[in-house]
């Protein structure tokens, strides 16, 4: 079981706030520059930042930012590749993600310059996830994908939570998605974050 | 065999070559020719100076009057290392981190090769001192600026690169270390290639200037590789030490990238 909590959590312009999500998907809407991606960016301790998280008992602050980051996974919206193939950004060159991910296993041998946005958004994901972080942070996370990919992407996510006992905040637009992932729905609305009723 | 001194009468016959280029700069409209003139006026009068401080600190040599001109000397090439990179540190950073890191390596360097190579007595005799260290710092503020301005240049253009690795849990130092590697070889290539052109396709300044004033040649090339290898080890370590530290600056105690503690010099 895993706890992800915020306390007094603030960023940027946002009013601070509290959450506590426990093995489960908590869905993130809002404007565009609402703040989501920020507040995805604090979480994972990338920017400054006030009040605390906490992953069970462990208080951002007090553990050093490697642990804390590999432990809260953050997958940006646009992945960075610095390497020329896609083998070398993973340990020993696989990954057991790439099926489940539609793609084939010979992928980690392609150039990263030849990959598609949509490729290398599912690659990103997969090399995220060989950290085996306890939480998710998912920025737009299937925008560039196709709806059998997205589908991939989405079951994935969720089976991921169940074997782990991960927790996740999943920032999407689409609200059909979120309808099918989600357990709670937070939104940015002005400069507070508030939870929806479902 | 005695130097031949040059007359007053012999510095304006050269001189009339560098107003002759000045001249057809304007005919060729390059626009350089008010430059060609101030750059040689200031080449005039800042070599009397300091051939007249020489002068007169050779006569004294005082351990207090050689230090005060190696801490200017310093202080001028941390501001040069400063003024020629793209992007710096806010504050005292811009001009602090060059200015260490020259100091710790040049001065230890120049103290060594005084006390320990050449074995000058007392150990400051300022005509060893001061052309020592001069070569150290010229050298060595190319090879620090060279560096630094790759690095906070590779920073600012590769952040979400840096971003992206720290993301998945690397630390500080792996996630900057491409871009840090290439700012210290960046900053070693010219003193690299320097000795490999030593004698054949370039005669060092240095040994030409002992030759022309009568020493043996080989003598004179002793004392041009001993001059090699320091500012060669010189560089290298500022460079080193100047990387480092600066790519340290770049995140803070919470190994987030600080790109904001870059100014972007636009002049």
């Amino acid at each position: 079981m895993t706890i992800l909590r915020l306390e007094h959590f603030r960023v940027a312009q946002l009013e601070a706030f509290d959450l506590c999500t426990e093995n489960e998907i908590v869905c993130l809407s809002g404007p565009s520059g609402s703040g989501k991606t920020l507040l995805l960016r604090a979480i994972a301790d990338l920017i400054e930042h006030g009040g605390e998280a906490w992953l069970d008992d462990m208080a951002c602050s007090r553990i050093s930012p490697v642990k804390w980051r590999s432990l809260v996974g953050y997958l940006p919206a646009e992945s960075a590749w610095w390497y020329d193939s896609v083998g070398e950004h993973f340990i020993n060159r696989q990954s057991p993600y790439l099926e489940a991910l539609n793609m084939p296993a010979d992928s980690l041998n392609w150039q990263v310059s030849r990959c598609s946005s949509g490729e290398r958004q599912r690659l990103a994901l997969a090399r995220l996830l060989q950290n085996q972080p306890r939480a998710l942070l998912l920025d737009e996370a299937t925008a560039s994908l196709d709806p059998v990919s997205v589908q991939a992407v989405e079951t994935l996510i969720k089976e991921y939570v169940q074997q782990n006992q991960a927790t996740v905040i999943w920032v999407s637009h689409d609200a059909a998605q979120a309808k099918r992932v989600r357990q709670r729905q937070l939104e940015i609305q002005g400069n507070r974050v508030i939870e929806v009723a479902l | 065999m005695n130097v031949i001194a040059l007359s007053t009468l012999d510095l304006s016959m050269a001189a009339v070559l560098v107003i002759i280029l000045a001249l057809l700069s304007i005919v060729l409209r390059l626009k350089l020719a008010s430059r060609i003139i101030i750059a040689a006026i200031r080449t005039v009068v800042q070599l009397m100076l300091i051939g007249l401080v020489l002068k007169a600190l050779f006569a004294t040599e005082s351990l207090l009057w050689v230090s005060l001109l190696a801490v200017i000397m310093l202080l001028v090439a941390g501001r040069e290392v400063m003024a020629r990179q793209q992007r710096r540190f806010g504050g005292l950073w811009g001009y602090g981190l060059g200015t260490l890191s020259m100091f710790i390596s040049s001065f230890t360097l120049t103290i060594y090769a005084l006390i320990v190579v050449v074995g000058t007595d007392p150990w400051y005799t300022p005509q060893y001192a001061i052309p020592l260290l001069g070569m150290m710092l010229g050298n060595t503020m190319n090879g620090v600026a060279l560096a630094l301005d790759r690095l906070s240049n590779g920073a600012w253009q590769q952040r979400t690169i840096i971003e992206g690795r720290l993301m998945l849990g690397q630390d500080w130092h792996t996630a900057i270390s491409d871009i840090t590697r290439d700012s210290v070889r960046t900053g070693l290539i010219p003193i690299i290639n320097a000795m490999a052109a030593a004698g054949i396709v370039s005669l060092p300044g240095m040994m030409t200037g002992q030759i022309l004033s009568g020493t043996e040649p080989v003598e004179a090339v002793k004392y041009q590789i001993l001059i090699m290898f320091l500012i060669t080890a010189g560089t290298g370590f500022a460079a080193m030490l100047a990387t480092w530290i600066g790519a340290r600056h770049l995140f803070d105690e919470r190994q987030r990238l600080r790109l904001e503690r870059l100014t972007s010099n636009t002049a």
